[in-house]
Formats: C-alpha cells, sequence, structure tokens
C-alpha cells in the first residue's frame, strides 16, 4: 500500500457487518447490517446498554472473536485493508502496528506474575526497537501518560499499583506504536470519577498529540458526549442512528436514544419530589429472536402498526445523521412510560440514627489503620442522606459500623430512635436488626444462586420477623409485589433473572423485616440507565410508602441530586462537608467537593479542577488537613498543621476547612451571599 | 512480610507434628495395652512378659514414657526394634533412602509426563487427545495400586519378561539395573498420579488462556507460542507445582501397597513389616518420621506456591 493511498482511505470502514454466536446447536444473529466509518483523527462513539454488541463489534475489529463467534459477512477495512481475511502473521502485524486496545478492567488486563517494565517493553520488541532502546522508549511512554515515577513504575507488579495508574500503563501500551486506530473499550468504567476524568482527558490530549483514530465504547452517554465527534447507537445487534454527538443528543431522532436520554437524570431533570424518572419498559430480546419490523419496536411508546412489519432502513435525517426509524421526525414526541407525578411523602424532623464521635482502626501488619475518624452523622425519619467521595474514603466502613458488621473504636455512639445501639450485630436484638437493612451494589453476588425468590425474600422474612408459615408466606408475596414482580417469578432463581429483577429482590429482601433505615451500596451502578431509573423510582416509591430513611452511597452526582435530601461528603475517613442536598449542589464547595463536581464527565473542561495523584493511604494520613495534598485552594501552613473540625459554617451546612465560606464563594466565582453577615458574629 | 509467613508456617507445622507424635505414642504404646504380652504372645511366661517390659521400659507411667520418647525423638533417637535388634533411626534411614530412590524416579517420570499431557488437554480443549487424557487420567488414578502394580507385573515381566517384577536390585547393582528394577513400580505410581497433576495443570491453562491478561497479550500482537510459555504457563503452572510439591509426602512416605507388592525395601514394606510383627518402637518412630516427610512437603508446597506468585511474596511491600 503507498502513502498515497493510505491517506485517502478512512481509519475504519466497517461495511455490512453481520456477525454469529453458535449458542448450543444453533447459530443466532449477534450483529447485523452494521455500517460506520472513522475518519482520520476523529474520535467515533458507540453507545448502548449491556448485551448490545458494543464488544463484539470491537473485537470482530480486532479479528479475536470467542471460539463459538464468526463474522457471517461484510468487511472490516482498516485503512484501507479488509482485516477479515488476514494471514496469522500479518493480523500480528496488524496489532503490533496499526490497532490497538484498552479494556474495561486494567486489573485484570495485565498479567500479575510480569513487571510493568517488561509488559510494556514487549510492545517495543514486537515492534522493532533495537534491545538497548527499550528501556528509555518505555520510559518515555510512562512519562507519557503522565506516571510521574516512571522507573519505580516498571518495577512494579500489577497488584501494586492502583486502577487508575493500570489504565495508564495499558493506554501507554496501546498508544506506543502510534496506532492508526485505538479502541477503547468502557476505559473508565469501574474507575473513581475523579480518576475517570484524569484518564479522559489523558486520552483526549494523546489523541490530539498523536492524531490517532478513536472508537470509543462506552455504556455512558455523559462519558461519550464528552469524548467523541460522532456516535452510533447500538440496539441488539443493530445500528439505530448514526450521527454527530452534539446531533444526536441534543437533537435526537431514535426513539430508543430518546429513551436512554430521559432515563438518566440530570440537574435540568428536577428532584425526586418534583418528578419520576422516566424509564424504557420491556427487554432486549434475546440474541438471534426472529423479529420481524423494527426491532425496538417491542419497547417503543411511539409504535404503530407499519413498525411491527416492515423494518426501517437506515434513513437520512438533518443535521447530517442517519435514524432506524419509520417516524424518526416523531422521535422527541414521545410520550412518558411513567406517571410525572412524584410519590409524595412526609418528612420529618425526629432524628432516626444519629452516630457520633464515630472512629475505626484497623490493625495491619500491627500497624493502625485509620479507616473512620471524627465522624458526626445524623439521619432522619424518611430522609434520604447520600453517601459520596472516592474509594478508600471510608463509605463502606461507615455502612459496616453502622451495620454492626465492623465494631467502632470505643467512645462511638450509635442511636436508634435515642436508643444506644449496640455496636456489634450479634448482641443487637432481631428488631434492631431488621431496622438496618443493606442492598449491595451487585445482586449476582449477594443473592444465593441455588435459591428461589421465593425462598431469598421469605428466608428473610422468617429470620427477621419470627411469624408462622401463613405469615412469612404472606408477606413475601406481598414484597413481590412491592417491589413491582409478578408471582410468576417466586420460584426463579437468581439466574433467571436480569439484573434489575435481582435487584429488585434485594431490595425486597432488605424490606422484609419493615426497616427504618436501608443502606443502598451503589445499588444502580452495575445497572443499565433503563433499569437504574425504574430501580431509582422504585426506591422513591418505597420511601414514600413506609417512612424509610436511606443512606445511600454512590459515586453518580447526578442520581445524588436527584435522590438525596441531604449529602455527607467524605474523604481518608472524615466527614468534609455535610448539608441539604441542594446547598451542597449550588456551593460555595468544600474544595473536594468541587473537584468532585468538576470530575462528572457532563462538565465543559474550563471549569475542571483536576486532582492530582491518589488518595493517601489510611495508615499514614498527611498532618493538619487530610486533603492538603491534593487540595487545589490550600492557602499556607495552616493547612499542613492543623486539622479544620467539621464546623457548622451555614444554618444546616458543615464543613472541614480552614477557608472561611465567603473567600470560598469569591474563589469559586459565585455571587455574594444575599443575606448580609450578622455584624455580631464577624 | 515473607519471612513472618514462613515462621508462621513452619510453626503450624511443628505443632502438627506434635499433635501427631502424641497420637502415634497413644496408638503405640497405650492402646496396645501390655506390650510385652502383646510381643510374646499368650503362651509367654508372666516373668519373660514382665522383663521384656522393663527392658523396653512400657512398665512406667505413660507420661514418663512418652516424654522419654519424644525427648529421644528429637535428639535423633527413636529406641530399638524389636524384631531387628537394631537402632529404629538407622533402619528407618535406610528404607528412607530406598524410598527416596523410587520416588525420584517416579517424580522424574510423572511430572513432565503429567505438565505436558495437562497442557496439551487444555490446548486441544474439548477433542479427542483432551479426552483420552482427561478420562484415562481419570481412571487411572481411581484404579488401586494393588490392581495396576498386579497388571503391570502380569505384563511387562511375567509374559513379555521385559522388566524385573521385584523392584530390589541384586546387592552391589549399578545404577541402571537399579532404575530397571524401579520402572515397574515407578510406572504404578505415575498411573496414580498423572491424572491428578494432569488435570490441575489443565484447569490452570485453560483459566489462563481465558484471562483477560492473555486477551491483552494476543491482542499486543505477541505470536502464540511465546503468549502460551510466558503470558499462560507462568500463571497456570502455580496451582501444579503446589500440588506436585504437596505428593512428595505421599510418593517418599505413603508406599506400602506399591512396595510390598513389589518387594522393595522402602519405609512403606519396612512400617509395614513393624506393624505385623508388632515391632512398637520401630512403628512409632516410622510414622513419626513419615508424618513430618508429609509435613515438610506441604511445607514446601506452600512456600513454592507463595515465593512463585508476586501477589503474595510481595504482600504488604507496596
Amino acid at each position: 500500500m503507498t502513502a498515497q493511498t493510505a491517506i485517502t482511505h478512512p481509519a475504519l470502514e466497517v461495511r455490512d457487518l453481520a456477525l454469529e454466536y453458535r449458542i448450543g446447536p444453533d447459530w443466532k444473529s449477534a450483529l447485523r447490517d452494521i455500517n460506520f466509518t472513522v475518519e482520520r483523527g476523529e474520535s467515533f462513539g458507540l453507545v448502548g446498554e449491556s448485551g448490545c454488541g458494543k464488544s463484539t463489534v470491537a473485537m470482530a475489529i480486532m479479528h479475536y472473536l470467542p471460539r463459538n463467534g464468526r463474522v457471517t459477512q461484510g468487511s472490516i477495512r482498516l485503512a484501507g485493508r479488509d482485516v477479515t481475511d488476514l494471514s496469522p502473521r500479518e493480523l500480528r502485524d496488524l496489532r503490533v502496528n496499526k490497532i490497538s486496545m484498552v479494556y474495561q478492567n486494567p486489573g485484570t488486563a495485565l498479567n500479575p506474575s510480569i513487571r510493568i517494565g517488561r509488559q510494556v517493553e514487549d510492545v517495543f520488541e514486537l515492534m522493532g526497537v533495537p534491545a538497548r532502546e527499550r528501556e528509555g522508549r518505555v520510559r518515555q511512554v510512562l512519562d507519557k501518560v503522565q506516571i510521574a515515577d516512571p522507573i519505580r513504575v516498571m518495577r512494579r507488579y500489577p497488584h501494586q499499583l492502583s486502577g487508575g495508574m493500570l489504565q495508564r500503563v495499558v493506554i501507554a501500551m496501546a498508544i506506543a506504536s502510534r496506532p492508526a486506530l485505538l479502541i477503547l473499550d468502557e476505559p473508565t468504567t469501574g474507575l473513581d470519577a475523579t480518576v475517570e476524568a484524569e484518564v479522559l482527558d489523558l486520552v483526549r490530549d494523546l489523541r490530539d498529540e498523536i492524531g490517532t483514530s478513536v472508537l470509543f465504547i462506552s455504556h455512558s452517554l455523559a462519558v461519550i458526549r464528552k469524548m467523541c465527534d460522532r456516535v452510533a447507537v447500538l440496539y441488539a445487534g443493530r445500528l439505530m442512528a448514526v450521527g454527530p454527538t452534539e446531533e444526536t443528543f441534543n437533537n435526537p431522532s431514535h426513539p430508543y436514544t430518546v429513551g436512554l436520554l430521559r432515563c438518566l437524570p440530570s440537574p435540568e431533570t428536577g428532584r425526586r419530589d418534583e418528578t419520576t424518572l422516566d424509564t424504557i419498559p420491556g427487554f432486549l430480546p434475546p440474541l438471534g429472536a426472529e423479529i420481524t419490523g423494527c426491532i425496538y419496536a417491542e419497547r417503543c411508546g411511539n409504535v404503530q402498526d407499519i413498525c411491527r412489519e416492515v423494518e426501517p432502513e437506515l434513513i437520512p435525517v438533518p443535521g447530517d445523521s442517519v435514524s432506524r426509524c419509520h417516524f424518526w421526525d416523531r422521535a422527541q414526541e414521545l410520550p412518558r412510560t411513567v406517571p410525572e407525578a412524584a410519590p409524595r411523602r412526609e418528612r420529618s424532623e425526629e432524628t432516626l440514627l444519629a452516630i457520633t464521635n464515630a472512629s475505626k482502626t484497623f490493625v495491619q501488619d500491627g500497624a493502625p489503620v485509620y479507616a473512620l475518624h471524627d465522624i458526626d452523622l445524623e439521619i432522619r425519619v424518611g430522609e434520604t442522606v447520600a453517601l459520596v467521595g472516592e474509594s478508600g474514603s471510608g463509605k463502606s466502613t461507615l455502612a459496616k459500623v453502622l451495620l454492626g458488621i465492623h465494631a467502632p473504636d470505643d467512645g462511638t455512639v450509635i442511636a436508634l430512635s435515642g436508643k444506644g445501639l449496640s455496636a456489634k450485630v450479634a448482641q443487637r436484638t432481631q428488631g434492631e436488626i431488621g431496622a438496618i437493612q443493606m442492598v449491595f451494589q451487585n445482586p449476582d453476588s449477594a443473592l444465593n444462586r441455588r435459591h428461589s425468590v421465593r425462598r431469598i425474600i421469605g428466608r428473610a422474612v422468617r429470620l427477621l420477623r419470627r411469624e408462622g408459615r401463613k405469615e412469612t408466606d404472606d408477606r413475601t408475596k406481598n414484597l413481590m409485589r412491592e417491589v413491582r414482580m409478578g408471582s410468576q417469578h417466586l420460584l426463579a432463581k437468581p439466574r433467571q433473572l436480569s439484573g434489575g429483577l435481582k435487584q429488585r429482590v434485594a431490595i425486597a429482601r432488605a424490606f422484609a423485616g419493615t426497616p427504618a433505615l436501608v443502606i443502598c451500596d451503589e445499588p444502580t451502578s452495575a445497572l443499565d440507565v433503563s433499569v437504574q431509573a425504574a430501580i431509582i423510582n422504585l426506591l422513591a416509591e418505597l420511601q414514600a410508602e413506609e417512612n424509610v430513611s436511606y443512606l445511600f452511597i454512590s459515586h453518580d452526582l447526578n442520581v445524588v441530586r436527584y435522590i438525596a435530601d441531604r449529602v455527607a461528603v467524605m474523604y481518608l475517613g472524615r466527614l468534609m462537608e455535610v448539608g441539604s442536598s441542594p446547598r451542597v449542589f449550588a456551593g460555595p464547595h468544600h474544595p473536594y467537593t468541587e473537584a468532585l463536581l468538576s470530575a462528572s464527565p457532563d462538565l465543559e473542561e474550563d471549569t475542571r479542577i483536576r486532582l492530582e495523584g491518589e488518595i493517601p493511604a489510611a495508615s499514614n494520613p498527611p498532618s493538619g488537613c487530610v486533603f492538603q495534598t491534593r487540595c487545589p485552594r490550600k492557602i499556607g501552613v495552616i493547612c499542613e498543621t492543623v486539622e479544620p473540625p467539621l464546623e457548622e459554617a451555614e444554618p444546616g451546612w458543615f464543613k472541614r476547612c480552614h477557608i472561611p465560606i465567603e473567600e470560598l464563594r469569591l474563589l469559586q466565582g459565585q455571587p455574594p451571599a444575599e443575606v448580609t453577615a450578622d455584624p455580631a458574629t464577624t | 512480610m515473607m519471612g513472618r509467613f514462613v515462621l508462621r508456617r513452619f510453626g503450624l507445622a511443628l505443632i502438627t507434628l506434635a499433635l501427631l507424635s502424641v497420637l502415634v505414642f497413644i496408638g503405640t504404646q497405650l492402646l496396645p495395652g501390655d506390650v510385652g504380652r502383646r510381643v510374646l504372645g499368650p503362651f509367654a511366661t508372666q516373668e519373660s512378659v514382665d522383663a521384656l517390659n522393663a527392658r523396653l521400659g512400657t512398665d512406667r507411667p505413660p507420661l514418663v514414657q512418652y516424654t522419654d520418647w519424644i525427648g529421644g525423638a528429637v535428639t535423633g533417637d527413636l529406641g530399638d526394634s524389636i524384631t531387628f535388634a537394631r537402632p529404629v533411626t538407622e533402619l528407618v534411614g535406610r528404607a528412607l533412602i530406598n524410598s527416596a530412590k523410587l520416588a525420584a524416579l517416579a517424580f522424574v517420570i510423572v511430572v513432565p509426563l503429567s505438565i505436558w499431557g495437562g497442557i496439551l488437554a487444555a490446548l486441544r480443549r474439548g477433542r479427542l487427545i483432551d479426552r483420552l487424557i482427561t478420562v484415562g487420567g481419570l481412571s487411572a488414578t481411581v484404579i488401586p495400586e494393588f490392581v495396576s502394580g498386579i497388571v503391570l507385573i502380569l505384563i511387562f515381566a511375567v509374559t513379555l519378561g521385559w522388566l524385573p517384577g521385584t523392584a530390589s536390585a541384586p546387592r552391589g547393582s549399578g545404577f541402571f539395573t537399579q532404575m530397571r528394577h524401579l520402572l515397574l513400580p515407578a510406572i504404578c505410581l505415575t498411573l496414580v498420579l498423572f491424572g491428578y497433576i494432569a488435570r490441575i495443570t489443565r484447569a490452570g491453562v485453560i483459566e489462563a488462556m481465558e484471562a483477560d491478561y492473555t486477551r491483552t497479550a494476543i491482542l499486543k500482537g505477541l505470536p502464540r507460542r511465546v503468549v502460551i510459555r510466558r503470558e499462560v504457563l507462568r500463571n497456570a503452572l502455580l496451582p501444579t507445582i503446589a500440588v506436585v510439591a504437596s505428593q512428595m509426602g505421599y510418593l517418599i512416605g505413603g508406599l506400602v501397597v506399591v512396595e510390598v507388592l513389589f518387594s522393595y525395601q522402602g519405609i512403606g514394606q519396612l512400617l509395614y513389616s513393624a506393624a505385623q510383627n508388632a515391632d512398637f518402637p520401630l512403628l512409632a518412630g516410622g510414622v513419626l518420621v513419615v508424618g513430618a516427610m508429609f509435613q515438610g512437603s506441604m511445607l514446601l508446597a506452600d512456600l513454592a506456591y507463595s515465593w512463585l506468585n508476586p501477589r503474595i511474596r510481595l504482600a504488604g511491600s507496596g
């Protein structure tokens, strides 16, 4: 191939791609009629819910399909060269020089028993770089992905590095050959918001620098919106819409895109007392389902008779886009699927749970690890308190202390409805145990795979209520109704249920003993957006019906903004800021909250506060304010020497920071307070 | 970190051995009741029984006997054998050397063969060769040694006459003659262990082949050969190495059936005859030594596994 033709061809051209998987004896269609082009230097996004075939597209391009997968039709051209028909040698050459990939889980993507340096060096060795130059090249490329101390990192094994650091290493390996096409498959899913922001910035800088084309795969609309020039929306192995990112999201021409966008809470959505979240009803059709007409018709609110008979083509629509919808011009008129009116609830000022002076010190290898320090938090009856912060900030530890799984240090006082609560779950009464329950992030690992739904919920009812068989059974069925599950699921095993249904079972189990407080630990982060919306609606309804309180642990600030009444921000085992949710989101913020908010991918980068480095080890917290090592607003020596107390700076708003609130307001570019300060307080 | 782990593991092994010594003592010195009577039989006179008990020290209180015995054991003195009238340590030592020869030959045959078989089965997963190795290996494992041993003797020693049917080479034989005699029992042991080690290897290789890091290596463009040798085997063989090391105890000390069948003067045979002849000091000493061998091999297995696995080796050394 000459340089001349290389320039004229787009980086990637996928034409009429169809792919099948063999399941049992049958070949089932997984992708059909996939057509898209990634131009040179372009960032192209592929978005859709899990099971839509996003990763399958990536693996087909990499020519790395599982043994039961085969391409049945179409072509994949990389810089004009068809990759579906290459000899093993040509294929290796392609992977070494032309195309590389960054994976979802950096923790498993690197070999656990080979040093980082060696794994990166491989890439240069394969490229034919002479042995004596390789180490320097490895250092250079690690430098390029902003790893501060490359020589030290090169000597490490993967388990000695954090997730964000590992993803930098994987990215370094991927860009080492300056590939023509870089595929990123959910590269930031599972990373903290602040780390995600850093990694995304890095990818963008590198793309600009080396001019590579990017195929970016994500379930997150916000990430795609931030990263991509154009986007394709995938549903059940078929493209639903392709177009420029702005056009696709701001002026969607397919009801599926409209539905996805509506599921997401955003600053414009309104809070949970104002509106419900819209959902997409129904389920993804099973792999290879024979469907006449539009594959999305079953779940589409705009469906007409013709939709069930004739499958639409990809129709050119205004704004340089295409849409696979007969009625693309009506996409945005999609009716809501759930009533807009939010469930009404009563809230009281009565304190349900108060934890005072709480700290928790673990001993690891003989050295203390300060997991929680000086926590004071109260949760009122019927209230949702959100707990936010990076991993390692102590959110889960606090939850476990409340549940009695970890006994806190002496001096910690936990009170439920004004009555002291034992630190250990074994010393709590039946009623107290039933009063505080938990919903976990991953329902797959939280539910016993061998038990039926009836048994899973029934067991919790029996243990927490100790009633007769009949009452237990009635209560079980009642709980199923409350979480909007039909009795046809009573005998199902968890593996027969979708992720959303499993999470409903987990929620029903938590409600078995009429709890006063349910701790929800990232309850929707393993779910697709349409399912997430339904689960959040369910939690809101249950709260209105049962007057239960939630401690809602989440890293998704949009979800927190939607559902929480109050927000508590944690860093390194301390509460940094506590206040009502509107107040915390409106600001002025604690500098750490400010950084968390600006890491959220839907913000413009001009206002971006970068958090350098990683959260320090809890075994060796920084002196003074624990945030001072990363604080972009640090004011001086006082931050390094004196730990600020958690003080009530405004009625109901607490911060742990030396900077006075007025100064924070100025620093963060907010208008001065409307109410003039009381002269007596100066 | 590693040092502490070794120390703790070693301490546990010592505790296990101490418990074993108590059990062995109870089994061989206390439960038989009147040791002198058991040795001399029902027709001996009471005087000679008493005399023997006095000579063996079995007329003393149990605690004294135990401390005396265990005190001797840690200084390398396990008393004298009744039947052979020789120090137990000397008898056990000689038998151990013989057992070690057999174990070494079996080891040299079975380890490469079964690892190779396991890798082959994993790489040809689901095909005929995989079925042959996994099903064949499992079948061979469940056949008791006395069955497979007799079949081997019948075929190779009696019918074909290719190999000697007894394992003990004539005194003063050279290395190769000795090995020729040991070949049949070693094959017998190979049949027992092949299926086990091959299956563990196969499982490890399949897991590593499907791991994300293997995908990364392939998509980096590494040749398949290199991927398997460096990325896959390095991780896949960890459990295999641990299993092999843990079988060393069995190979050296657990071969009662095979050694008796092939009339080989190893530790298994020695224990068997000690039990038959009610030679309690020899039995007790032998069992204790075999227990130590098993403990040692388990310890070796743990150490090998943790040393080869950087996640354990470097734990805590951030």
